[in-house]
């Protein structure tokens, strides 16, 4: 674990080295981000100048939901960047690279795609949430510090789970398998209110695919939603759950991993 | 000539049948992207009989018919010019006997053809199943319907085009590429129709030509548009196909000028 930090650290360097000798991508791809977030809020913005509430959520709750729901992705994706692993691991052969070296492989793999500039849409995200907080003017006790803490660690949990066990299915078939980028589509479902669509996606999002856990149900405890509160105390749980899964998956996958050759 | 681009045409229509994969999680992706907003729309309208000109059922029309428009227009050559740029591949491009851009136009309506006929078609029927949903009944609907989203293929291909080649002086602009992604889904009416905008900035997006990409040929299919606005429609698009050519035609110039090719 020590020995993980260390490399984290020297690895973290590497990263700045390639990124500031790029100095124009970096700042495009973040511009990137932030038009990507701004574009989201302009659809809630312009929609709610139409109507009052969307079910019983009214504009400030769906923005705090969707600031919410911005912070654990950012935080996994910070860490875990599974987007082009079968390309980059499997059909390229580096997968056999990070199988002889000394170091937990899954750490290996996430630590060559750490992607710490990552932060500014956790920022944006925590920015949202602040500004709704305050036009719902929401008030806060000491304890929801550490309650948002292990909420938002729960929620990327269950990212980690789901994307790792994705990406482990390369080591199954060598194929291109489509899958990473429609779970990225459902994902997106988080971030709205689960009960604006219909029964058999709620449960998909509950309990398959649990996207409703890294959005509304944890981001309702500040709403002072009192009838989702079941499912946000259930979102640490989700999240070991989840990333244990994940883990067994990746293992079973390693095991089962015989080279792509070249 | 004509024969070489259609050869490129069919041989991109061939590569993309090849990679068959990806094509049906893609239309798993729209239909997952249609239902989203269809449920979204759904609870904004709330029982509400009409909201920015549209009813529900129109609004249903025009989500699912400006997704399967979008599978028809988009596409991503200013990505791959971008790559090839990256590696050094475009130097091969230049000295062959074509022109670079028009090359990668074809290949882009190639692409078009395959996902027109293999997604947009058996998505929108797949859709069909799910959500009510209806085609409009006469011909001249249709007509014009087809005919407005080839001239949104084309100006979508330009825009492309425009960002592609800014790559040459860029060198790396893929957050560009991205955000370029997320405006022209949003000003061009596919995450949200351009009347529910406020009066200015509809004003000002008529200066713009994103809603030629989507507004104006799924607004045609939800009959939203009777035959003489549809006619003034084309007209706008031919305009902007024709004023968005300069552009590209002057980077272009420059963009040869300053090729730096930067490896293998």
């Amino acid at each position: 674990m020590v020995q993980i930090v260390r490399l984290f650290g020297e690895y973290l360097g590497q990263y700045f080295k390639t990124k500031l000798s790029y100095r124009a991508n970096f700042l495009s791809e973040l511009i990137g981000n932030l038009v990507f977030e701004f574009i989201n809020m302009i659809f809630i913005l312009v929609v709610f100048r139409h109507v009052a509430t969307m079910k019983d959520w009214t504009r400030d709750e769906i923005i705090f939901i969707y600031g919410f729901f911005q912070v654990p992705y950012a935080l996994f994706a910070m860490f875990f960047n599974f987007w082009d692993f079968n390309e980059r691991y499997i059909i390229r052969g580096e997968m056999d690279r990070i199988l002889t070296r000394p170091v937990n492989n899954l750490a290996q793999v996430c630590l060559e795609s750490v992607a710490p500039d990552r932060i500014f849409s956790l920022l944006t995200g925590l920015l949202i949430m602040g500004y709704a907080a305050f036009q719902l003017k929401l008030s806060f006790a000491w304890y929801d510090l550490p309650v948002f803490l292990i909420l938002v660690i729960s929620s990327a949990l269950i990212y980690a789970g789901v994307y790792t066990a994705i990406a482990a299915i390369s080591f199954f078939s060598d194929s291109r398998t489509g899958i990473a980028p429609m779970i990225w589509n459902i994902q997106n479902y988080g971030r709205y209110p689960v009960n604006v669509y219909n029964k058999a996606i709620q449960i998909l999002l509950t309990w398959i695919l649990p996207f409703a856990f890294v959005g509304v149900y944890p981001a309702a405890y500040f709403l002072r939603r009192e009838t989702w509160y079941f499912y946000t105390m259930l979102t640490p749980v989700m999240g070991i759950v989840f990333f244990c899964i994940g883990l067994t998956v990746w293992k079973m996958g390693v095991r089962k991993y015989s080279g792509a050759g070249s | 000539m004509s024969k070489l681009y259609a050869e490129l045409i069919r041989i991109r229509f061939l590569t993309m049948l090849a990679y068959r994969v990806n094509y049906y999680s893609g239309i798993i992706i729209y239909n997952i992207n249609i239902g989203a907003y269809y449920f979204l729309w759904g609870a904004i309208y709330g029982g509400q009989p009409q909201l920015g000109g549209l009813s529900p059922e129109q609004m249903t029309a025009y989500v699912a018919i400006s997704w399967m428009s979008r599978a028809f227009y988009f596409n991503n050559i200013d990505q791959e010019i971008a790559q090839d740029v990256r590696e050094g591949k475009v130097a091969i491009e230049m000295i062959r006997p074509y022109n670079y851009l028009s090359v990668k136009a074809a290949q882009a309506l190639g692409e078009g053809m395959f996902r027109l006929f293999f997604f947009a078609i058996p998505g929108i029927l797949l859709v069909s199943l799910f959500i009510p949903f209806h085609f409009p009944t006469s011909l001249q609907t249709w007509g014009l319907y087809l005919t407005s989203l080839l001239l949104a293929f084309v100006i979508n291909t330009e825009i492309n085009l425009l960002t592609g080649v800014l790559t040459f002086f860029l060198f790396r602009n893929e957050g560009i590429m991205w955000a370029k992604r997320v405006m022209v889904d949003l000003l061009s009416g596919v995450t949200l129709p351009i009347s529910f905008f406020p009066g200015w900035a509809q004003a000002l997006l008529a200066f713009l030509p994103f809603q030629a990409i989507n507004y104006y040929p799924s607004m045609i299919f939800a009959g939203a548009a009777g035959a003489d606005k549809a006619a003034q429609v084309l007209l706008l698009q031919a305009l902007w196909i024709f004023v968005l050519l300069v552009p590209i035609a002057l980077l272009w110039r420059q963009a040869k000028q300053k090729l730096v090719v930067q490896g293998g």
